[in-house]
C-alpha cells in the first residue's frame, strides 16, 4: 500500500496497518466480539463505580486468597480461548477430506494448533494449578499468607502479562506456526521470519518469571510457615505434592528460560546455536526443551494428585490410606521426572541402549503412580463415600487416568513408540492424562474449595450436567483418536485424502461439542450459584466435614485466615481437633500484623508487556524504555517502607464475634 | 488399522510388541478399574451394611502388594523393552525377513538415500543411479537400508505398513532398516510437522516383485531429466502437494552434498568445516559468506529499512509480490495452499481450493 520510510520503521518497527487481520472474517468476528464484550465490561465497571474497589481490593491485593482466585479466573478465561482453538481444529479435521480443504488455510490452522497447546499448558493448566496451590496451601498449614506476599501478586501479573501477549497475537500479527514447543530449525528466523515465534518466546519468558518466582515463594511458605506441631510428615498430602511441584518448577523452569533465551539470540543477534549452519545443532534445543518439558507434566499433575487425595479422604470419611507411601511415591516421581525426557524423541536416532534406558526409567514412574492409585482405592475401601461433585470427578479421574497411564507406558516402549510417536494415538494419550488428570482434578478442586473461598456451595444440578458432559464427552472425543493413531494417522494434519477416516473425526468432533456443553454448564453453574448464594450459603466453614486446617476457619476466611495460629497434633489436623472437642478461642485476641497491598506488581507487568511488544515488533526504543521502567520500578519499590499494617484488635474481635454468632445460630437451627 | 495389520516384518514385530505390552499392563489395569467401580459402589454412603473403619489407614502387607505388583510387571516389561529395543534398533541391519526366515548371507540390502525437502520426499537409488520424488519402490523380501537427511527443517519418515518412523534432520543422517513382505501400494508420510505444506507431504510406497521392480527401475531410467545439482536447487524450493517425479540419472555425490548442506556451488561442506574445526579452526577464513541464502541475519543486525513489514497472514497476495512471481522463493514460507498461484514448478498440482 505505502512504503515505510526509515523513520516510521524506527518508530513502529515492523508494525504496520497491514499487520491487522482485516481480511480474515473469523479473526475479525472474534475481535469484534472481544471488543464489544470488553467495552461492555469496562463500561459496567465504570457505571457501577467499581474501579477503586477493583484496584484496591483485587488487582493490587497481596492476599494469597485473592491472588489464588485471580489465577483461577485467568485460567478459566484462557480455557475458553484454548477450547475455541480445539473446536476449530476438530471442525477443520472433520470436514477437510478429498476435494474439501476445510475452512482453515494452513497458515491459520498451524497457528491454531500451536496456540491451543501453548495456551492450554501455560495459561490454563498452570494458572489453575498455581491458583489452587496459592489459595489452599497457607490455609492448610495454618499460615496467614505466603512467605513473600508482594512477590506472589507480581508472579500473578507476570503470568497475566504472558497471557495478554498471547491474546494480542490473535489480533495484531500472528502466533507461531511451529507446534507448541517451537522446535528449530522451523522456529529459527530463516524458516519463521514473522512475529509468531517472537510472540511465543516473549509470552513464555514473561509468564515464566511469574511461574518461577511463585515456585520459590510456595517452597519457602511450605518449608518455613507451617503451624507449630506440623512436622513435614504431618502436613496434608496436598502440601507435599505442592512442595514437590514447586521444587520441580524451580529446577525446571530456568531450563526453559535458558533455551528460549538461546533461541532469541539466534533470532535477534544472529548467533547459530540451533541453526543448521555454522555448527548449530537443533537437537540440542529438543533435548533442552524436553528437560524442562517432561518435569512440566509432573508439575501439572502432582498438585492434582494431592487434590484427589484430600477429596478421597474427606468424602470417604477416612484417613488417607498409606500416607507415608504416598509421600515417598510423590518424591520418587519428582526425582524420576528428570530422568525420562528422551522418551519424547526415541525416533530421533539415539542408540538402542540410550532408548532402552529412558524407556525403562519412564516405566519405573508408573510404579509410584500405580501405588498412588491403589492408595486412593484403599482409602475408599471400608469408607462411607459421599458422592458429592468433587468425589465424582475423583472416581472419573481414577478410571480415566489409569487408561491414560497404560497408553503412556505403551509409548515408553521404544519400538512401539516408533509406530505411535507423533500419531493421534499420542495426542489421545496426553489428553487422556491431562484432561483426565489435571482438568478433572481442577474441577474436583473448584467444587471442593469453592464454598471455602466464597462462603457458598456450587449448584449441584449444573455441576452434575457439566460432569456428565465432560466425562463421556472426553471419551467420545479422544477414543477415536486412539483408533486413528493405530490407523497410522499423524498429528497436526490439516487435510486428509482417505475418506474412510472421516467418520472417526466426526465422532471426535461430537465429543468436542459435548465438552463445549460441559464448559458452558460449568460457567452457568457458577452464575446460578452466585445468584442463589443465599440458599447455598455455608455458615459452618466446614461444609464437607473436612479433615484439614482450612476447614477450621470461616467461609470465606477472614483476611488474616486464623485469629490464632492453630497448634497441630495430628496429620488430619482439623479432624483430630473435632474428635478431641476443640473449643474455638473467644477472647484474648490481638492485633494482627499483615502485608499491605501494592500496585508495583501491576506496573511491573505493564512494563513487561510493553517490553515484549517492543521486542516482538522490533520497536527497539519501546523495548529499551520498558526495560528501564522495569528496573526503575523495582528500585523504587525497594524504598517503599510502608509495606505492612496491623489489623486492629477491635476488627479482629468484631470478625470473630460475627462468626461466633453465625455458628451459634447454626447450632440452634440444626438442634 | 494399518499399525495393527502391517505388511513388513519390522512393523509386524512392533505390532506384536504393542500387543504383548498391552496384555501385560491389562493384568493390573483391569483389576484396578474393576476395584474402583466395586469400591465406589460397595462403600457408598447409602450402604449401611458395608463395614466402616474411619481410622484404618495402614497395612504393611497391603502396601507390599501394591508396590510389588506394578514392580513385577515393570520388571517383565523392562526386560521385554531392553531386548526388543536392541533387536528392533532402526540402525541395526535386519536379520530376518519374517518369522523363521533369516536373511541370506550374500544378500545386499537395497540402499535408498532419502532427502526430506519442503514439502516432498526425494529418494535416490545409488545402486541404480536413479532418483524419484514422492514415489518409492522396493522389491518384496529384499532388505532395505534407508539413509535419511533433510534440506531445511525436521521431518519424520514413516511408512506405517513397513516399519516405525525415523526423523530426517538437516545436516545429520539417520538410518532405518526394513523389509516389505507383501506386494502392494502403501501410504508414506511425513510424521513430524514441518511447516505450511506438511499435510501434503505424502508419497506412495510400492512393494513389487523382483521383476516388477526391475521394470520400474528401467522405466525411471528411461526418463531424460537428470537430477543434477542445479536441478536439485530448483527442486529444493518450497512446493506443496507435489506429484511423483522421476529422474533417469543422478549426480552420484548429490546425497553427500545434501547431507553436508553444500549443494549450492561455493558453499563449504559441513564435514569439511568439522575437519577444519577439529584441526583447530580456520578463523575468519572458514566463515561462510553471508550472501542471503546461507545464514539468516538476526533482527538486531537489521537496518530500519530492512525490518520488512510482513503484513497480516490473511492479506491477499499482491500480484507483484515476490512469492507470487517465483513459486520457490523464500517468501513462500509465508504463503498457504489456497493462495499459492498456479505452480510453474514441474510436478506440482494446484490446490483443489483455488
Amino acid at each position: 500500500m505505502f512504503e515505510n520510510p526509515a523513520i516510521l520503521k524506527t518508530i513502529f518497527g515492523r508494525l504496520t496497518l497491514e499487520s491487522l487481520p482485516l481480511h480474515e472474517p473469523i479473526v475479525m468476528g472474534t475481535f469484534a466480539a472481544v471488543a464489544v464484550g470488553g467495552i461492555a465490561l469496562l463500561a459496567a465497571i465504570t457505571y457501577f463505580k467499581l474501579w477503586t474497589w477493583l484496584w484496591k481490593e483485587w488487582l493490587t491485593s497481596v492476599d494469597h486468597k485473592k491472588v489464588g482466585i485471580m489465577y483461577m479466573i485467568l485460567g478459566t478465561v484462557m480455557l475458553l480461548r484454548g477450547f475455541s482453538d480445539a473446536i476449530m481444529m476438530r471442525a477443520q479435521q472433520a470436514m477437510a477430506f478429498g476435494a474439501n480443504e476445510g475452512f482453515l488455510p494452513a497458515h491459520h490452522y498451524d497457528q491454531v494448533f500451536t496456540a491451543h497447546g501453548v495456551i492450554m499448558i501455560f495459561f490454563v493448566a498452570m494458572p489453575f494449578v498455581t491458583g489452587i496451590m496459592n489459595y489452599v496451601i497457607p490455609l492448610q498449614i495454618g499460615a496467614r499468607d505466603v512467605s513473600f506476599p508482594f512477590l506472589n501478586n507480581m508472579s500473578f501479573w507476570m503470568t497475566a502479562s504472558g497471557a495478554v501477549i498471547v491474546m494480542m497475537s490473535l489480533f495484531i500479527g500472528e502466533f507461531a506456526r511451529t507446534g507448541w514447543l517451537a522446535m528449530p530449525p522451523l522456529s529459527g528466523i530463516a524458516y519463521s521470519p514473522d512475529v509468531g515465534v517472537d510472540y511465543y518466546i516473549w509470552a513464555l519468558q514473561i509468564a515464566g518469571v511469574g511461574t518461577l518466582l511463585s515456585g520459590v515463594n510456595l517452597i519457602a511458605t511450605i518449608v518455613k510457615m507451617r503451624a507449630p506441631g506440623m512436622s513435614m510428615m504431618k502436613m496434608p498430602i496436598f502440601c507435599w505434592t505442592a512442595l514437590c511441584t514447586n521444587v520441580l518448577i524451580v529446577a525446571a523452569f530456568p531450563v526453559l528460560t535458558a533455551v528460549l533465551a538461546l533461541l532469541s539470540l539466534d533470532r535477534y543477534i544472529g548467533t547459530a546455536i540451533f541453526t543448521n549452519e555454522l555448527g548449530g545443532n537443533p537437537m540440542m534445543y529438543v533435548n533442552l526443551i524436553w528437560i524442562w518439558g517432561h518435569p512440566e507434566v509432573y508439575i501439572l499433575i502432582l498438585p492434582l494428585f494431592g487434590v484427589f487425595s484430600e477429596v478421597t479422604s474427606t468424602f470417604s470419611g477416612k484417613r488417607l490410606f498409606g500416607y507415608t507411601s504416598m509421600v515417598y511415591a510423590t518424591v520418587v516421581i519428582t526425582i524420576l521426572a528428570y530422568l525420562v525426557w528422551l522418551h519424547h524423541f526415541f525416533t530421533m536416532g539415539s542408540g538402542a541402549s540410550v532408548n532402552s534406558f529412558f524407556g525403562i526409567t519412564t516405566m519405573v514412574i508408573s510404579i509410584p503412580t500405580g501405588a498412588k492409585i491403589f492408595n486412593w482405592l484403599f482409602t475408599m475401601y471400608r469408607g462411607r463415600i459421599r458422592f458429592e461433585l468433587p468425589m465424582m470427578w475423583t472416581v472419573a479421574f481414577m478410571i480415566t487416568f489409569t487408561i491414560g497411564g497404560m497408553t503412556g507406558v505403551l509409548l515408553a516402549v521404544p519400538p512401539a513408540d516408533f509406530v505411535l510417536h507423533n500419531s493421534l494415538f499420542l495426542v489421545a494419550h496426553f489428553h487422556n492424562v491431562i484432561i483426565g488428570g489435571v482438568l478433572f482434578g481442577t474441577f474436583a478442586a473448584i467444587n471442593y474449595w469453592f464454598p471455602k473461598a466464597f462462603g457458598f456451595r456450587l449448584n449441584e444440578w449444573w455441576g452434575k450436567l457439566s460432569f456428565w458432559m465432560w466425562v463421556p464427552g472426553f471419551y467420545v472425543a479422544f477414543m477415536p483418536l486412539y483408533v486413528l493413531g493405530l490407523m497410522g494417522v499423524t498429528r497436526r494434519l490439516r487435510h486428509f485424502d482417505d475418506p474412510s477416516l472421516q467418520i472417526w473425526f466426526v465422532i471426535a468432533a461430537i465429543g468436542a461439542a459435548m465438552i463445549a456443553v460441559g464448559i458452558a454448564a460449568f460457567l452457568i453453574q457458577i452464575f446460578v450459584s452466585v445468584r442463589n448464594r443465599e440458599t447455598l450459603r455455608d455458615t459452618t466453614g466446614d461444609p464437607w466435614n473436612g479433615r484439614t486446617l482450612e476447614w477450621a476457619t470461616s467461609s470465606p476466611p477472614p483476611a488474616y485466615n486464623f485469629a490464632f495460629t492453630p497448634i497441630v497434633h495430628d496429620g488430619d489436623a482439623y479432624a483430630d481437633m473435632k474428635v478431641r472437642g476443640y473449643d474455638r478461642p473467644m477472647t484474648g485476641f490481638r492485633a494482627i500484623h499483615m502485608p499491605k497491598n501494592t500496585g508495583t506488581g501491576v506496573i511491573l507487568a505493564g512494563f513487561a508487556t510493553a517490553l515484549g511488544f517492543g521486542m516482538i515488533w522490533y520497536i527497539w526504543w519501546l523495548a529499551a524504555a520498558s526495560m528501564l521502567g522495569l528496573i526503575a520500578t523495582s528500585i523504587i519499590h525497594t524504598f517503599n517502607y510502608k509495606r505492612d499494617y496491623h489489623i486492629p484488635v477491635e476488627e479482629v474481635e468484631r470478625t470473630e464475634a460475627a462468626r461466633t454468632a453465625l455458628l451459634n445460630q447454626n447450632k440452634v437451627t440444626t438442634a | 488399522m494399518v499399525v495393527m495389520n502391517p505388511s513388513g516384518d519390522v512393523a509386524l514385530q512392533q505390532r506384536d510388541l504393542i500387543l504383548v505390552a498391552t496384555g501385560l499392563m491389562l493384568l493390573v489395569i483391569v483389576p484396578v478399574i474393576a476395584l474402583t467401580v466395586l469400591f465406589a459402589w460397595r462403600y457408598r454412603a447409602g450402604n449401611k451394611d458395608a463395614k466402616y473403619e474411619p481410622n484404618w489407614d495402614h497395612s504393611t502387607q497391603l502396601e507390599l502388594v501394591i508396590w510389588a505388583i506394578p514392580l513385577l510387571i515393570i520388571i517383565v516389561l523392562g526386560a521385554v523393552t531392553w531386548v526388543s529395543t536392541h533387536v528392533l534398533d532402526p540402525y541395526r541391519p535386519i536379520e530376518r525377513l519374517g518369522p523363521g526366515r533369516l536373511v541370506a548371507k550374500d544378500v545386499r540390502p537395497l540402499e535408498v538415500q532419502v532427502v526430506a525437502l519442503d514439502w516432498k520426499w526425494l529418494f535416490i537409488y545409488p545402486e541404480y543411479g536413479i532418483a524419484t520424488v514422492n514415489q518409492l519402490a522396493a522389491p518384496v523380501d529384499r532388505p532395505i537400508e534407508f539413509k535419511l537427511t533433510s534440506s531445511t527443517v525436521m521431518n519424520a519418515f514413516y511408512i506405517p505398513s513397513l516399519a516405525g518412523m525415523i526423523y530426517a534432520m538437516p545436516g545429520m543422517e539417520t538410518k532405518l532398516h526394513a523389509v516389505i513382505n507383501k506386494p502392494g501400494n502403501y501410504d508414506g508420510i511425513s510424521s513430524n510437522y514441518s511447516g505450511a505444506g506438511y499435510s501434503g507431504m505424502k508419497f506412495r510406497f510400492y512393494g513389487m516383485s523382483d521383476q516388477g521392480f526391475a521394470q520400474w527401475v528401467a522405466s525411471v531410467r528411461a526418463k531424460p531429466m537428470p537430477l543434477t545439482r542445479a536441478n536439485y536447487l530448483q527442486l529444493e524450493k518450497p512446493t506443496e502437494n507435489v506429484r511423483p517425479m522421476h529422474f533417469g540419472r543422478v549426480d552420484p555425490q548429490l546425497y553427500k552434498a545434501a547431507l553436508n548442506m553444500c549443494v549450492r556451488p561455493g558453499s563449504m561442506c559441513m564435514d569439511r568445516m568439522m575437519m577444519i574445526d577439529s584441526m583447530g579452526g580456520g578463523g575468519k577464513h572458514s566463515a561462510e559468506p553471508k550472501n542471503g541464502v546461507g545464514h539468516a541475519e538476526g533482527a538486531l543486525e537489521k537496518q530500519p529499512e530492512e525490518k520488512g513489514a510482513p503484513g497480516h497472514w490473511s492479506t491477499p497476495r499482491k500480484p507483484g509480490a515476490p512469492g507470487a512471481q517465483q513459486p520457490g522463493a523464500q517468501q513462500n514460507r509465508d504463503l498457504t495452499l489456497n493462495r499459492t498461484p498456479p505452480a510453474a514448478t514441474p510436478g506440482t498440482r494446484q490446490s483443489a481450493r483455488a
